[in-house]
């Protein structure tokens, strides 16, 4: 089995690398990064996708997910009404929207601006002359050039949302990056590709999240860059609650300078296979970056969260805060490096990995790798995987509240201690529902 | 009200009660002392419903109904609370909504409909200032970071709210300062009733001058070896427990 998928890895490589000819037959090929395209072509064929062999990917494989059909280029632009999508968007509230269908920007249900602030299109970025000193200074300067699927997206760069807030502007709407796809065509295979720059002392709010609309096989590949200038501010949400035929590898970079502050929450609810590759590198003193994820998976689901945390500059601050919630077959991964340099003194760098395990059919592999170099340093760590706490059902039976409704209650209590800092009230409550709706929780109390 | 006949329990094995009796009253206020390890935190988690435990002899009946078949959630429907000794942390779930979720499953056993919001608010406002609570307090995170006097007073206004037939207080007054230990022993005495009925479970008389019982039994060894009226919790004050070692 294992053989054969690694051989339709193999076919599905040929293909990406062959078909590159008719991309560039959609493109212009005078644009500022075809350059970078063709290198990143170059090193995706040296490497190939990644194996169990890679340290990296020990316990997540691709092959189970890769196929030799996948279609690259959804032709034609699609379009859905809106009453059929409006529960994915915050309709509650006011909001910039970049929205994909099936890889293709979608005017129609987005909302872009140029006042003030830049929510826009990778491609109207690569096209006109005034964004180019941007993509110049910016454009794969963060993302990891010889990591393969990054490498992959590279070469296929052609749409995406482009996001540049300048110097001192505070955002007055979050953003909402939010690609669907609707199982129209054959597989899909899907590489948005996202620049996002956050200027000295600016500060913005975006929420990502990749949806299909049926279940149906679709694979996104998915590239972010992030800068954030000094004492910038980004709070960044990626809401990871797909069908059991969607699979997403997600690759996010984020450059911070001094001062600037990241928090990123990460909720994996539902999806066949999600890979979050989420790499912090802080460059500037005093920088701090925050982590935190909640992962709530059963059936076959999987989720592998590789984190890195390159603490480059002294004085800088990093939180990381995982939990997770396992039952009925899902797989967990969790690997967290830190890496403190030698001159990154006075560091302060934590991780937190909990698990709780609902049945015995679970599984959760988690991995703390500490490098740390310098020697005035505060660093922790700590993972449980563990079942719910016995003494605690008894106190909660012991009110009344059934065992089943206890359990459910106690994982949600759990989970839901990482949303404590989510700082969008309606997300807030909106995740609060999802992660109850999950557990099967009926929740004695209004949200 | 509750009346335990020849009560044996143990814990893996490890035999804790000997064949307790005890009769308790709608009305009465029972006190159960005795020196550590002699099994009363034991009898009130079998009480209770707790799992680790395996009655293996007796009976606990509440008015007419045998105990032992129901689980935990199932005595505490038929009105039985127990207020722990260590109260556990639950982070993520504030007071009030767990006291919401516990009256409305309660009444969701008894095939009542959700207690209406206006009536719940009104109640949990009434019940807090009862136990001098304040409304900050009711939406921290059950039990978390909570001092020894807030988880204890956090324990009685459950109490109130749920309005039990039958309280066990385990050890209440460990880990209360006297102020805290007043403001606790008068909340439990606004609570008691001709139709309700309490056992306290203490090592010390001191809870005992606040909330005063009618009766006062020592267990020792698993079984109750001596009973009388609150005459004898001073005596047992003034002589400690080893004369009732040696009688048992």
């Amino acid at each position: 089995m294992d053989k054969r998928n690694g051989i339709v890895s193999m076919e599905f490589k040929e293909k990406l690398l062959a078909s590159h000819l008719a991309f560039e037959g959609g493109i212009d090929l005078s644009d500022p990064v075809h350059q970078t395209r063709l290198e990143s072509l170059k090193t995706f064929e040296q490497k190939g996708f990644p194996s169990r062999k890679d340290e990296a990917w020990k316990y997540t494989s691709l092959n189970a997910m890769i196929r030799n059909d996948f279609a690259l280029f959804p032709e034609t632009e699609t379009t859905i009404e809106i009453k059929k999508v409006k529960k994915y968007f915050l309709y509650e509230i006011d909001t910039y929207k970049v929205v994909f269908i099936d890889g293709a920007y979608s005017p129609f249900l987005s909302d872009t601006t140029h006042d003030g602030l830049d929510v826009c299109l990778m491609s109207a970025a690569l096209s006109k002359a005034k964004y180019r000193k941007f993509i110049d200074s910016y454009f794969n300067k963060i993302a990891n050039i010889k990591d393969s699927l990054t490498a992959l997206n590279t070469s296929y760069t052609k749409e995406g949302a482009y996001i540049y807030v300048p110097k001192s502007v505070v955002a007055e709407k979050p953003i909402e990056l939010i690609h669907f796809s609707t199982g129209r065509d054959k597989p899909l295979w899907l590489q948005p590709r996202n620049l996002i720059v956050v200027d000295k002392n600016a500060q913005v709010q975006i929420l990502e999240r990749h949806q299909s609309l049926k279940p149906h096989e679709v694979v996104t590949n998915s590239v972010t860059e992030i800068f954030t200038h000094q004492d910038a501010f980004l709070d960044y949400y990626k809401i990871q609650n797909d069908f059991s035929t969607a699979s997403l590898i997600d690759n996010t970079y984020i450059s911070q300078q001094k001062n600037s502050n990241v928090s990123m929450h990460t909720f994996s609810l539902g999806g066949k296979l999600t890979r979050n590759n989420l790499n912090f590198y802080l460059k500037g003193n005093n920088a701090n970056a925050t982590l935190k994820g909640v992962t709530i998976l059963d059936k076959k689901q999987h989720v592998d969260h590789y984190t890195l945390v390159d603490h480059i500059k002294p004085n800088c601050e990093s939180h990381q805060d995982y939990k997770g919630v396992f039952s009925e077959g899902a797989v967990g991964v969790f690997n967290g490096k830190i890496h403190v340099d030698k001159i990154a003194q006075k560091t302060n760098a934590f991780q937190q990995n909990n698990n709780v395990l609902l049945d015995d059919k679970a599984t959760v592999n988690t991995k703390p790798q500490l490098e740390i170099f310098a020697d005035d340093v505060k660093c922790s760590h700590g993972c449980t995987v563990g079942q719910l706490d016995e003494e605690a059902l008894f106190y909660l039976q012991s009110r009344g509240i059934p065992k089943k409704e206890a359990k459910a209650l106690m994982t949600y209590a759990f989970a839901n201690n990482v949303l404590e800092s989510v700082e969008l009230p309606v997300l807030k409550k909106r995740i609060n529902i999802l992660i109850a709706k999950k557990l099967g929780v009926n929740l004695g109390f209004e949200l | 009200m509750l009346t335990i006949e020849n009560l044996h329990a143990q814990i893996e094995e490890k035999k804790i009660l000997n064949g307790v009796d005890l009769d308790v009253k709608a009305g009465e206020v029972h006190a159960i002392m005795g020196p550590n390890g002699s099994g009363k935190s034991t009898l009130s988690a079998v009480i209770a419903g707790h799992q680790s435990y395996e009655v293996t002899e007796g009976a606990m009946i509440l008015e007419g109904e045998n105990l032992s078949e129901l689980d935990a959630e199932e005595r505490a429907h038929k009105g039985i609370f127990l207020s722990f000794q260590y109260p556990v942390e639950i982070p993520g779930v504030s007071v009030t909504n767990f006291i919401k979720t516990a009256i409305n499953a309660n009444r969701k056993a008894k095939g009542h409909e959700d207690m209406p919001a206006n009536v719940m608010l009104k109640k949990i406002r009434e019940k807090s200032n009862l136990l001098e609570i304040d409304s900050r307090f009711l939406s921290r995170s059950l039990n978390e970071g909570f001092s020894g006097g807030e988880k204890k007073r956090n324990e009685i206004f459950q109490m109130a709210m749920l309005e039990p037939k039958l309280s066990i207080l385990d050890e209440t007054d460990s880990g209360l300062d006297i102020d805290a230990l007043k403001i606790v022993a008068n909340g439990v005495n606004k609570l008691r009733s001709k139709d309700n009925a309490i056992v306290v479970i203490t090592h010390y008389q001191r809870l005992l001058e606040y909330i005063v019982p009618d009766f006062v039994h020592v267990l020792f060894d698993g079984k109750i070896v001596k009973s009388g009226t609150k005459k004898l919790a001073i005596e047992l004050e003034e002589k400690g427990y080893d004369w009732i070692k040696e009688m048992a």
